[in-house]
């Protein structure tokens, strides 16, 4: 009886149980989101990977004088260099390669078409800059056509009729033994960093992207943290609370939560038209980007200013450190990892930003890298939406590689924010 | 009152509102020079309120307000010729939980000294710090940590590196708001002793909630009730004879 009596009931079991039942819905929300993460990432690594290799050709050119300068007059006329007829070089030494007579036209054609479109400009650009190697004959390197790149990554169904397929079967024939004679082979693929956009697929590339993207980046960083956190130190430190400053509090909060493609449309109008500044150029870009970035950095330097304890404030006031010295000595220098975060932060969202982007004319073919950032460019996603929109296999594998390559720039720059922070959270 | 005494601070009608919540009601009270004075009374009473308008650390609560004279010296210190920057380097505070800044022990005490420029060189710095740390009775317990966090040391050191930092710049009053209210008997003890021998040379008040701390400390004894004073004098009349009922009540633990 009496040790009955010892058991209270305080309802142990139930609330065990809803403990249970919330570690278990927390743990399945956990493996669901890691579940999706790991199926976005399988999908765009298993579909893009292949890119970061191109299918190239190494084989011995011989700049056959006869082809390049048929009359000798190059001496006297350097312009006969630069026109010469290089693509039958290239055709003449694979045909040598894979004993197809120099007078089977049909079959030559097939020949020179294995070759990227760029090829014959590589070797045009080598010529020009060495015209002492003309009567030479040179081993090179140069990109295979994009459909000899696809069939080499098996990405092309090769059992459809052969007239449905780019490649005949004469050619996949002399693939088969260029692969064995090592002339065919996979290298890496440098020109993706560099190339700019081309209707090719094998010679474009997301180099005017990188660069736009980084004028753009540089620039959002330049005017975005010194304002935002100017501002951001202002209102929280300074500014008094009265009618103003809570309506400038609610507009910094409603600007954070504007669909961005808004900004685009602000951009647009203020920038290009009043403003008068280029259309596509990464300062546009940068500066639509800078508007919607800093509500984010003002609204997470606010909140990394409010985390300060005020105990430290009063610590400094107390010793007679005037306002000004109370918040650059003491506040702001504890705030520096959550502002650095918060602008990290907004960074990766500005990088990985499109819709904005679209309406000021950054979703353009720009074949020219932009010497500065007047220049017309595009920028990384925009480069990935505009590949998205091709059909041909081996634009749908540089969508995905551009995506990789974006998705490793945020990872670096959230591992960059952790690593921020932690270093200077370990100043005691 | 003994009259080689002189009067350090002194309050004159002192009124506090917090927006339009009147938390003072009119306080008149003298502080004597070299002498500790204890401020008493029962939770919200007002006494860190007084406490605060001694150096104006009221300015840095929105919605505060006040109103009455309040002398440091012959100056009174709400008039606008004496600034809050020198007010504050003449009259110290040390708060009710130990707030260290998140540095070094040596930035910690270093920082005041340095803004108010007091040291001409970093030797003379070295020496304000180390004569600091050590009438905080710090210097013996930490002088080969020096360079380590402040934010490291046990709540009683912390509190004693906080009342060094208000040493370090040379200060003419220190106010105390319940110094030892987060402290263990030993630390709290230590913190006494420090009080009674920093009172040669500055004059100190002090909040507390504890009558016994009050009664070891402190020479003079203020008893604040509901925002006004109800009774001051020499501290061994006040726990000893008080005048009023009230007094005897809260020293006796009736209420409070
Ligand atoms: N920052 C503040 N804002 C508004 N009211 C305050 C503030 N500080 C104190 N008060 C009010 O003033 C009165 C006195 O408070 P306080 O001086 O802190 O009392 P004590 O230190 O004696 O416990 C209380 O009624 C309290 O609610
Ligand atoms: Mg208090």
């Amino acid at each position: 009886m009496s040790k009955l009596l010892k058991h209270r009931d305080i309802r142990l079991k139930q609330r065990y149980r809803a403990e249970a039942f919330f570690r278990s819905c927390g743990l399945f929300a956990i493996s669901l989101g890691v579940f999706f993460l790991l199926v976005l990432l399988y999908s765009v690594f298993s579909q893009g990977v292949s890119a970061f290799w191109q299918t190239s050709l190494t084989l011995s050119v011989k700049l056959d004088a006869k082809i390049i300068d048929p009359e000798g007059r190059r001496a006297n006329d350097p312009q006969i260099i630069c026109i010469a007829d290089y693509p039958r070089l290239l055709r003449n030494a694979l045909a040598e390669e894979l004993g197809v007579s120099l007078d089977d036209l049909v079959s030559l054609r097939e020949v020179s078409r294995m070759f990227s479109f760029g090829a014959g400009s590589q070797l045009r650009d080598l010529v020009v800059k060495n015209p002492q190697l003309i009567g030479t004959s040179q081993k090179l390197t140069f990109l295979a056509a994009s459909h000899v790149d696809s069939v080499f990554k098996g990405q092309v169904n090769l059992s459809v009729s052969e007239t449905k397929r780019k490649l005949s079967n004469k050619q996949l024939e002399w693939m088969k033994k260029l692969a064995y004679e090592g002339i065919l082979h996979k290298t890496f693929n440098f020109g993706f960093f560099i190339f700019s956009a081309s209707s090719r697929p094998e010679m474009s590339g997301l180099g005017v992207a990188l660069i736009g993207s980084f004028y753009m980046m540089f620039i959002v960083l330049l005017c975005s943290l010194p304002i935002g956190v100017a501002a951001a130190v202002y209102l929280e430190e300074y500014a008094g609370r009265n009618r103003f400053t809570d309506l400038i509090e609610v507009n910094i909060n409603n600007l954070a939560a504007v669909p961005s493609i808004i900004f685009g449309l602000l951009g647009l109008v203020v920038f290009i038209h009043f403003l008068g500044l280029p259309r596509s150029s990464s300062l546009v870009g940068g500066l639509v980007l800078t508007l919607m970035t800093f509500p984010t950095i003002i609204i997470a330097t606010r909140s990394a200013l409010r985390a300060v304890s005020p105990s430290i404030r009063l610590a400094a006031l107390g010793l007679g450190a005037s306002k000004t010295q109370t918040v650059f000595q003491h506040v702001i220098p504890l705030a520096i990892p959550g502002i650095l975060t918060g602008t990290i932060l907004g960074l990766a969202h500005a990088l990985g930003e499109t819709a904005p982007l679209l309406l000021i004319g950054m979703v353009a073919f720009v074949a020219n890298y932009p010497v500065s950032p007047m220049d017309p460019a595009t920028a990384v996603p925009v480069q990935i939406y505009m590949w998205a929109n091709e059909a041909e296999r081996a634009f749908v594998e540089r969508t995905f590689c551009a995506i990789i390559v974006l998705l490793m720039f945020l990872a670096l720059m959230n591992i960059a924010a952790v690593l921020l922070r932690n270093r200077f959270e370990r100043r005691f | 009152m003994n009259p080689e005494l002189s009067i350090k601070m002194r309050g004159l009608d002192v009124k506090v509102f917090y927006d339009s919540n009147q938390a003072l009601h009119g306080i008149t009270l003298s502080i004597l020079e070299n002498n500790v004075t204890a401020l008493i009374g029962p939770s919200g009473c007002g006494k860190s309120t007084f406490l605060r308008c001694l150096n104006r650390m009221n300015d840095t609560i929105e919605g505060a307000r006040v109103t009455g004279h309040v002398f440091l010296d012959e100056e009174d210190i709400y008039d606008s010729s004496l600034d809050v920057v020198e007010l504050r380097s003449r009259v110290g505070m040390v708060f009710q939980k130990p707030n260290p800044f998140p540095k070094s022990i040596y930035e910690n005490v270093a920082y005041g000294p340095r803004i108010h420029g007091l040291a001409r060189s970093r030797l003379e710095l070295d020496e304000i710090v180390e004569k600091s740390l050590l009438k905080a009775g710090l210097f013996n317990e930490i002088k080969d940590r020096l360079h380590d966090a402040g934010t490291g040391l046990s709540g009683g050191q912390q509190q004693r590196l906080c009342i060094a930092r208000a040493i370090a710049v040379s200060p003419e009053v220190i106010l105390m708001d319940e110094p030892c209210s987060a402290l263990d008997p030993i630390a709290t003890a230590r913190i006494e002793e420090l009080i009674d021998d920093l009172r040669k040379n500055y004059t100190i008040v002090i909040v507390t909630h504890s009558m016994q701390q009050a009664a070891r400390v402190s020479q003079f004894t203020a008893m604040f009730h509901l925002g006004t004073l109800i009774e001051f004098g020499a501290t061994e009349t006040i726990f000893t004879s008080p005048k009023e009922q009230r007094t005897q009540d809260y020293i006796t633990g009736r209420f409070g």
